[in-house]
């Protein structure tokens, strides 16, 4: 299953801002808390996390060497 | 349609009026639809209304010349942009594109210039608006014209590799802004260019060091 970006629902105000800016529709506002779709093309462009003010949704990048 | 006298009253270019006062300024301020990913406003062209964001968000960006795009900031519920050039009547300084669906509300320059005009009490909210938005942008400028948040950048992955652990540790823009003490907007950057450079790699929700040479003489950078 794909990486998809992290959500911490406790945070989650419901706003709808994250699922209007995915561009891959991977998000969705349910009973007013956002929920992630892992089946979509999320290309972690992480405008999801750059919309969200209170730090509900977020795209953290694993660090490796290559 | 027209603005609501609510929703204008809670933004900060028209808070503290009367209702009554107000209320003429609502049938100024036209509302607008747009989809998401449309430019609404273009670096260099003329500007002929101040717009307000109702809902959705909005990014407002520069593009250099060989077309790298650096975001100023994004903009929210209750925030305007087009300000600048309304105010002092020169070109855009700065691009608009919707992240969204947005609702914006539009408002004519000239209208704004008669609001302006008609009532201090705006007047003043414009300047704190204007004032605060030149104070954010005076330290992007200063982390954006000075290598040391590259190097910065740079030495936060270093570090997180040191142990070289199997599961590598993980780190979101907002978290390297913060251990960096920038903005989200100076780490996408400072990535891209620490990309560019040929020191790591940007691989979806990977960040992949490929040079630790040149990752290291990034860190030494600044
Ligand atoms: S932008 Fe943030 S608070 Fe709003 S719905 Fe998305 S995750 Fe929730
Ligand atoms: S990272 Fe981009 S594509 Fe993935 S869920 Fe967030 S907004 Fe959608």
């Amino acid at each position: 299953m794909a990486e998809m970006p992290l959500i911490d629902p406790g945070k989650c105000d419901g706003c709808g801002l994250c699922v209007g800016v995915c561009h891959c529709n991977a998000l969705a506002i349910v009973e007013n808390v956002v929920t992630i779709d892992s089946g979509t093309g999320c290309d972690w462009c992480t405008d999801c996390e750059a919309v969200c003010s209170t730090g509900a949704i977020t795209c953290p990048f694993e660090i490796v060497v290559q | 349609m027209v603005a609501e006298l609510e929703f204008l009253n809670s933004i900060p270019y028209f808070s503290g009026l009367d209702p009554a006062e107000l209320e003429p300024i609502t049938r100024l301020v036209l509302e607008k639809t747009v989809d998401r990913g449309e430019l609404v406003a273009l670096e260099g062209e003329p500007a002929t209304n101040l717009y307000i964001v109702a809902s959705g968000a909005v990014k407002v960006f520069k593009t250099s010349a060989d077309g790298k795009e650096q975001i100023l900031s994004i903009v929210r519920s209750g925030e305007s942009f087009n300000d600048v050039a309304i105010f002092d009547g020169g070109p855009n300084p700065a691009s608009a594109r919707t992240m969204g669906p947005v609702v914006l509300y539009k408002i004519a320059k000239d209208d704004m210039k008669a609001v302006l005009r008609a009532h201090p009490r705006i007047a003043l909210n414009v300047i704190k608006v204007l004032a605060s938005r030149v104070r954010d942008l005076l330290s992007l400028v200063e982390d954006l014209s000075f290598k040391h948040v590259i190097s910065r950048v740079a030495r936060i992955l270093a570090e997180q590799v040191e142990g070289e652990t199997a599961a590598g540790p993980r780190l979101t823009q907002q978290e390297m802004a913060a251990m960096a003490g920038t903005a989200r907007e100076v780490v996408g950057r400072s990535l891209k260019i620490l990309e560019e450079e040929g020191a790591i790699k940007l691989d979806r929700h990977r960040i992949i060091i490929t040079d630790k040479g040149v990752l290291q003489k990034m860190m030494e950078f600044g």
